[in-house]
């Protein structure tokens, strides 16, 4: 066979080890992964200011001051779900028993603030709760090896009951709840509900970004053959995700009681944990695992409430908020997706 | 033949990355009938030439390919495929669940009405199967085949298709060396038959045994192509590297420090099932290989010492103290790590930096207040990582999963060697990796060995056996069934170890 063309001999090039524009494609290479970085950082960002300045001018009370702070105290304890859900979620899991345990937190916090003198015994007792039921189902996951799905799907519905079993299925009233400014007071000005989801935002930035237990999380949800053979406890990973979800949900608890004054075991928390579960996937975090970031979560958390009080604004009918909402979730998830192809993926 | 038009053609093709030319001019052609071997380092480019063709990229303007003397623009993996090309990855792509005959047809499924015609299907693909000469049925599932049989499928499949250009990407990285024959034999016939074939390899005895042609790439552009009758392993290596490589393994250390001290010793090690009953020692500042064919269990028996598996028996003492290691956790706190043969799935985060990947197994060690990271640290001990290993990486900020073969497998050997472990298990160090990263893991094999960590080698490839190893272990059927190298043994030589590996030695002994 003779070899065609040019090709015939063995053209050996003389080799340069590096040629001349090296450095430049390494400027330039730098720069695609810090403008890629800058991207993914931002996120949706632009949907959510988008959505602001539409909404001022469609009514033109968005961006008052008073209607701001609204918008932030409604998004406060999806916010905090949503921090405890991002945890989970980035290790690939899933909880679906926020809601449920909100509310059975709730419940302890109104019926603890009832006991004279030690009323302020129902914040740590929520949270406690809160925490025992997220390692109940830590320690199923686990443990057992039972999937995320399955799990939390039970305790979706068992804690659901536990709520109602603890007032007896009746809805439980403080009109005294000695911390009842959580939910109504304000610190210089700034509502205490968006301090603590801000508090907790924070909180879940440290541990994700600047301890050892965050990029073990991450490795988890990236790949949990080669975290296991790493040497990193998955249990114990398995174990804090669920334990913060379940704490975050038993905050939820307070903040949902001392905005209330009361809480119910029936109908308190119903389908928060879809609302927390959407502002994490529209905050960019991957539903595999491995990929995503906390100020994604708080941004989806916005742009959820601020859909839900912009629409209440323009007048649109509750039906029709719950179809553009549902829209808009899909949408800016798929235009997400769009932007950033190629890396990103669900 | 020369007179032939070229089944393909790509001329002039380039592509460009963000930041990252991967591609510069580069022109080649295939002929009906020929097996063209297409060579180069990791990042040389050849996977994104072979992307572009099967239209899983598309090339920057100006270039152009041609089938049989036509113009194409291949848009997407559906024009490939209608163009008559058929590429069979590294990761197989088969649809596990499905059946061989479901999977040949995939997307091209024969149909009565709305209904699917299964019978009919497997009318068509028993023929071609036949043709392969392979022994399952179209009805059987998939995955209920070797990686062997699925690669078939895999062949099988593009048959289907009258495909005219079969693309494979390391097709025998996977097989034992039996069924690397039976597919060579395939793949004459199918040469004989009219296909081209592209074939990757970094494995130069295939090439020699295949290949009518050779086309080498280096960073992105084309270096040459050398006729069957122009091969010589010197010529190729030099193409590749741009350089000699006159001492390609590298052995400075002391290759009689096997006398020395023990480091770890491994007694009656067995999970019951594929090993059984291992024992034997590695000494200080040692080279240890293990040797056998594919499914002898020497990764199986890497990984009950490492605690990776459960075992059923066995004892492993490190300096002469018992350890427990019941996962791989208490292996590591014991200067014993494990580097796996599997580095993607096994091995690396690919989401993750190379800095945190290089930090994962001493994030512990360096943090302050019981878990709150040491940036400063980790950034530094990755940098040095980076300029130790010269693992070409544009910072340590980059996601693991965008770097190319060879560094990835550095990223990971830096994480191991952060640990500062005593004894050091290596399961195929230079799988998947190119000949210049490769003399670099030799020569930080032999400069392990000299501080004095014990290194044990597990490889198919049997001149890196015998090229770096000290002592060699050779495995058959899950139980250690000679050695060689060392006061008393025969020899280190490819010949002594495969006739231990197959039970060649037994036989003539007897």
């Amino acid at each position: 066979m003779t070899a065609p063309g040019n090709d015939t001999s063995a053209s050996v090039q003389s080799s340069p080890t590096k040629s001349p524009g090296a450095d430049l494609d390494r400027a330039g290479a730098q720069r695609a992964i810090a403008w890629r970085t800058t991207l993914q950082a931002v996120g949706m960002l632009p949907i959510l200011i988008i959505l602001g300045i539409a909404f001022e001018l469609m009514s033109g009370r968005f961006f008052s001051f008073q209607n701001l702070s609204i918008v932030a105290q409604q998004a406060s304890i999806n916010t905090v779900l949503a921090a405890g859900m991002t945890f989970v979620i980035l290790t690939g899991g899933i909880d679906l028993s926020v809601g449920s345990i909100l509310a059975a937190a709730a419940m302890v916090a109104v019926i603890g603030s009832k006991i004279p003198e030690w009323g302020m015994i129902g914040i740590p007792a929520a949270l406690l709760m809160g925490l025992a039921l997220g390692l109940v189902n830590g320690a199923l996951i686990a443990f057992a090896r039972l999937p995320p799905f399955i799990v939390t799907l039970g305790s979706l519905t068992a804690v659901r009951g536990l709520a109602r079993l603890l007032g007896s299925d009746t809805t439980q009233f403080n009109p005294q709840l000695p911390f009842a400014f959580i939910g109504n007071g304000t610190l210089f000005g700034v509502p205490w509900l968006v301090i603590i989801a801000l508090l907790v935002v924070i909180i879940s930035w440290f541990i994700l970004r600047r301890t050892v237990l965050g990029v073990h999380i991450y490795a988890v949800g990236g790949n949990p053959d080669a975290a296991r053979l790493t040497g990193i406890k998955v249990w114990a990973v398995l174990l804090f995700v669920y334990a913060m979800s379940g704490l975050a949900s038993g905050l939820g608890g307070v903040m949902s009681a001392a905005r209330l004054y009361a809480a119910n075991g029936l109908q308190l928390g119903q389908s928060y944990e879809l609302d927390a579960i959407a502002a994490v996937i529209l905050g960019g975090t991957s539903f595999v695992g491995g990929i995503g970031s906390i100020w994604g979560t708080l941004i989806g958390a916005l742009i959820i409430a601020v859909l839900s009080n912009g629409l209440i604004l323009v007048g649109v009918s509750d039906i029709w908020q719950f179809i553009i909402k549902g829209f808009v979730i899909i949408g800016a998830v798929a235009l997400d997706r769009y932007r950033l192809k190629g890396s990103a993926r669900t | 033949m020369s007179a032939q038009t070229p089944i393909l053609e790509m001329r002039h093709i380039s592509k460009t990355f963000p930041g990252v030319k991967a591609l510069t001019d580069v022109s080649l052609q295939i002929y009906p009938g020929e097996i063209h071997a297409l060579m180069g380092e990791n990042g040389a480019g050849k996977s994104t030439l072979m992307k572009i063709l099967s239209g899983a990229y598309q090339a920057d303007a100006g270039g152009e390919i041609r089938i049989a003397g036509q113009l194409v623009v291949i848009d997407g993996p559906l024009t490939a495929r209608q163009h008559g090309i058929a590429t069979i990855y590294q990761e197989l792509s088969l649809a596990p669940n499905l059946s061989v005959a479901e999977n040949m047809l995939l997307g091209r499924e024969h149909k009565t009405g709305p209904m699917i015609d299964r019978g009919s299907m497997e009318e068509a693909c028993r023929s071609v199967l036949q043709r392969l000469g392979v022994h399952f049925k179209p009805s059987t599932k998939v995955s209920e085949l070797s990686m062997a049989e699925c690669q078939l499928v895999e062949i099988a499949r593009a048959l289907i298709a009258n495909s005219r250009i079969l693309v494979m990407d390391e097709p025998t990285t996977s097989l034992s060396s039996r069924e690397t024959e039976a597919l060579f034999a395939l793949v004459r016939q199918l040469r004989a038959e009219g296909l081209a074939i592209i074939y990757i390899s970094h494995r130069m005895a295939e090439i020699y045994e295949l290949a009518d042609r050779v086309t080498v790439l280096r960073d992105g552009s084309y270096v040459g192509t050398l006729d069957r009758s122009e091969l010589s392993a010197d010529r190729l290596v030099r193409m590749m590297v741009g350089r000699d490589l006159s001492s390609f393994y590298k052995k400075d250390h002391d290759a009689h420090g096997s006398r020395g001290k023990v480091i770890l010793s491994v007694r009656r090690m067995g999970d019951g099932a594929r090993v059984q009953d291992c024992s034997f020692d590695l000494h200080e500042g040692e080279v240890l290989g293990i040797a056998g064919l594919v499914g002898a269990g020497r990764t199986e028996l890497a990984r009950l010492i490492y605690g990776a598996d459960l075992r059923t028996s066995g004892e492993v003492s490190l300096d002469g103290k018992p350890l427990s290691i019941r996962r791989p956790q208490d292996a590591i706190d014991s200067g014993l790590v494990y580097l796996t043969e599997d580095r993607k799935h096994l091995g690396l985060f690919l989401d993750l930096t190379v800095r945190e990947n290089v930090n994962l197994s001493v994030l512990g060690r360096d943090a302050r207040m019981g878990g709150v990271m040491d940036l400063r640290a980790a950034k530094d001990r990755a940098i040095a990582a980076i300029k130790a290993l010269a693992i070409r990486v544009a910072s340590e900020k980059v996601q693991v999963g965008t770097l190319s073969g060879g560094n990835q497998q550095k990223v990971l050997l830096s994480r191991l060697l952060e640990t500062k472990p005593r004894v050091l298990i290596l399961d195929e160090p230079t799988r998947g990796v190119d000949i210049g990263a490769k003399s670099e893991i030799y020569r930080l094999i032999d400069e392990l060995a000299r501080r004095g960590v014990g290194v044990i080698v597990i490889s198919s490839e049997l001149p890196e056996i015998v090229g770096v190893c000290d002592r060699v272990l050779v495995m058959r059927e899950g139980r250690l069934a000679g050695e060689v190298g060392g006061p008393g043994n025969p020899p280190i030589t490819q010949e002594n170890i495969v006739a231990i590996a197959t039970g060649m030695s037994e036989e003539a002994a007897a």
